[in-house]
């Protein structure tokens, strides 16, 4: 592919991928214990399925979806039950969250093979995918199934794998598709299928030139699909702009990726989705880029969805010395850690440990100075100043008027804030002030 | 240390957790080095004096914000750059004989009554240095227009006063400004490299571009507002210009004579009082542009730069409000609102 596709505006942050992006995914040890949020997901938290004592097995369902975008959730170890309670999580809430202890023994359930999988119909495939509770794994979790399942009035004719990995430092979905191609572009079939739809394609940010080669070669097959070389730009990865680079179609305002008549997925999402449909594995671990210049050794690992954050950080020499701040995913968009004691889950694509010198504080901030800078970088054309300034004053219904809500918070206008002003932070108190 | 012992230390805060390295401090002090060039090129040729007005102003500029700040018990933001910033403007807008009491005045005008008293940096309407400049202007019509050629006033401020090249032209016309700097070609030169009488930092274009270069290298200021300013000047000049009737003025001493290349790259920029979006400041410049040249051919002062760009000022935030960014994903505005 000599043409590289991209979107307007945007930032070129540093992507600091170098400490984790040679590392081949290592299995992490079976921890312990795990913490198991029954709401890892957007929509209705799961029901839960049992209770204090009880014995489970690895893959057994603890949690049953309570509606229509819902998710099941699933122990990633055998042993007792030994908690149902509030726990905090990486995103901040208190979360009803099943513990269990070890025991050791690592039992599974029984699972059901498919190896003519092809054969199977879209029903079949979408009803596997939601049992294995997978969601989107690129960190909002949406219910994949749901996304599977547009209404009838929104006919979907694209489906592209969002292989950007934009955010700096993960490296996780690169990982994955350099060792395991064969089996994402499978992934990304077996959706196409459950979608019916003709049209595959791949986008990969042009600073992954191996996972972009072997997923050339692990999709050269496949007439249908192809694989593209995006620019290095954030926030590339984000729908919108994938969409826009790759198809050339324009998500509209307040409208989601199947008003254009496509479907998004993410590397990681399409690999569950092949184990789930093959061997009918659920979603109960997920490779976790562990980074960072506070992180001692860097590593790319499969870990155990329920499993500590503390468990993982050990597994990978601890923190280093001058670590200020842990992130559960990325720098741009992930959540800021006040303990390590929340567990990884399904949309934890990487636990990020920042240094005092990598990391810009900002506890003081000016005024805007309107220097248009945030206005030059908004990757849907907002006017992030005028916006902050609205939301700082207390104007949130005059926010509306300047499409608030078309804000998905990539943070672009604060990374080049020079007054250091907290944009995200204007954002969300305006969101959540007035209704959309 | 064991992981438990140091997350208790640990920083949450809101995403993004990583950020670029400019700031408003780093952006000012840049823009003062941008001013060098011009500034180099005032004590070439209008001596100590330069100095003398340039110091006075920025000294003015930032002791008034410190202590008034002190007063108001607000933090002094002086070490952001931008104080010295709209000191160092106004002496680059000031003619070289200025008595003293011009400079003092001038800098606590522009930084406590036209920034400090709306708020600060970020929230006052008008270009700080161009309000003490007006002010200075009316208030002492007669100092704030004796004009020196210049290394004249090596010899003392008793040194023979002159007029500027446009005031040349307003009062005299073309020929006489030709006749003046010998021929046409010698116009050019002196605008370009600045040996003519006007203030200190107008005088010469090569060295404010030198500084406007910079500026643009480092995208702190964009093309939109410099080049539209410049363009609707030429434009207008080349139509409206000429004594021969339409489309025979001269648009090359028009755009180096005057405060046009100071006031276009580096007052109409000013971020806090131009429109912040791209498209807006194209009409904010043409704005500037028109405002200039219908001073500079109608109006009863040689000069309109400064004018036109305090008047452009007033229309910044309107013109903020009304033109939007092109919007991702734009839909039929009818049907979208309620």
């Amino acid at each position: 592919m000599s043409k590289v596709a991209t979107f307007e505006r945007g930032i070129h942050p540093k992507y600091n991928k170098e400490f984790s992006s040679g590392k081949s995914i290592t299995q992490a040890k079976p921890p312990q214990r795990i913490v198991v949020p029954l709401s890892q997901h957007i929509g209705a938290p799961a029901k839960c399925e049992v209770k204090i004592g009880d014995e489970v097995k690895r893959g057994q369902i603890i949690g049953s979806p309570s509606g229509f975008v819902s998710a099941p959730v699933h122990s990633s170890i055998s042993g007792k039950v030994i908690a149902i309670a509030d726990f905090p999580t990486a995103v901040g809430r208190m979360v009803s969250s099943v513990v269990i202890e070890s025991d050791g023994k690592d039992e599974a359930v029984a699972l059901k093979e498919n190896p003519n999988y092809m054969n199977l119909t879209a029903d079949e495939i979408k009803v596997m995918i939601k049992d294995a509770g997978i969601v989107g794994m690129g960190g909002a979790a949406f219910p994949t199934n749901v996304k599977l399942s547009p209404p009838k009035e929104k006919p979907i004719d694209t489906v592209i794998l969002n292989g950007a990995e934009c955010e700096p430092y993960l490296t996780a979905d690169h990982r994955l598709m350099v060792e395991r191609p064969k089996e994402v572009i499978e992934g990304l079939k077996i959706i196409m299928k459950a979608l019916g739809v003709k049209e595959g394609h791949v986008g990969i940010e042009e600073n992954k030139p191996d996972a972009i080669e072997a997923m050339k070669s692990a999709a050269s097959g496949e007439p249908d699909i192809e694989i593209h070389s995006l620019e290095i730009k954030y926030p590339q990865g984000a729908e919108k702009m994938l969409i826009k680079a790759i198809k050339n179609r324009e998500v509209p305002s307040k409208g989601l990726p199947m008003d254009v008549s496509v479907v998004v997925q993410n590397i990681g999402t399409a690999l569950a989705i092949y184990e789930a449909v093959r061997y009918g594995k659920p979603l109960m671990e997920r490779v976790v880029t562990v980074t960072g210049k506070g992180i001692r050794e860097p590593k790319n690992m499969l870990v155990r969805i329920g499993t500590l954050l503390s468990d993982v950080v050990e597994q990978c020499g601890g923190l280093a010395d001058g670590a200020v701040k842990v992130i559960s995913g990325g720098p741009m968009m992930g959540f800021a850690q006040w303990t390590l004691d929340v567990p990884v889950t399904k949309g934890t694509s990487g636990i990020l440990v920042l240094t005092e010198d990598e990391y810009v504080a900002s506890d003081e901030y000016f005024p805007c100075i309107r220097c248009g800078r945030c206005v030059d970088v908004c990757p849907i054309g907002l006017n992030p100043s005028m916006l902050s300034i609205l939301s700082e004053k207390g104007f949130y219904e005059e926010a509306k008027d300047y499409n608030l809500f078309d804000c998905f918070e990539c943070g672009s206008c604060a990374y080049v804030c020079p007054a250091k002003r907290p944009m995200v932070q204007f954002m969300r108190l305006a969101k959540s002030q007035v209704k959309p | 240390m064991s992981t438990e012992a140091k997350t208790h230390q640990l920083v949450v805060s809101v995403s993004p957790h990583v950020r670029d390295e400019e700031s408003i401090a780093r952006i000012m002090w840049t823009v003062n080095i941008a001013l060098l060039p011009a500034f180099i090129m005032a004590v070439y040729y209008f001596g100590p004096r330069a100095v003398y007005v340039t110091a006075l102003c920025i000294a003015t500029s930032v002791l008034s914000e410190y202590l008034f700040q002190r007063w108001l018990k607000k933090k002094t933001t002086i070490s952001d750059g931008s104080a010295f910033l709209t000191g160092l403007l106004l002496g680059m807008n000031l003619p070289p004989g200025v008595p003293f009491y011009i400079p003092l005045v001038g800098s606590f005008v522009a930084i406590v009554i036209t920034k400090t008293l709306f708020g600060g940096l970020g929230y006052n309407i008008f270009n700080p240095a161009l309000i003490g400049r007006a002010f200075l202007l009316l208030t002492w019509p007669k100092l704030m227009t004796k004009w020196y050629e210049p290394t004249a006033l090596f010899v003392g401020l008793d040194a023979k006063t002159t007029a500027t090249p446009l005031g040349i032209l307003k009062e005299e016309g073309l020929a006489k400004l030709v006749e003046h700097f010998g021929d046409k070609a010698g116009v050019y030169k002196s605008l370009f490299f600045g040996s003519t009488a006007g203030s200190l930092g107008e005088t010469s274009a090569i060295a404010l571009l030198i500084g406007a270069a910079i500026l643009l290298y480092k995208r702190y200021i964009t093309w939109h507002i410099p080049f539209s300013f410049l363009a609707s000047v030429a434009v207008i000049a080349w139509i409206f210009g000429g004594k021969g009737g339409l489309f025979t003025g001269d648009p090359v001493i028009h755009l180096l004579s005057g405060g046009l290349m100071l006031g276009a790259f580096f007052m109409a920029t000013d971020y806090v009082t131009c429109p912040t979006i791209r498209k807006g400041q194209i009409i904010f410049g043409i704005g500037c542009g028109a405002v200039t040249m219908l001073i500079r051919l109608k109006g009863g002062f040689p000069e309109g730069v400064m004018f036109a760009i305090l008047l452009m000022n007033c229309f910044a935030p309107l013109i903020d409000r009304n033109v939007k960014p092109e919007q991702f994903g734009a839909v039929k505005k009818k049907e979208d609102k309620k």
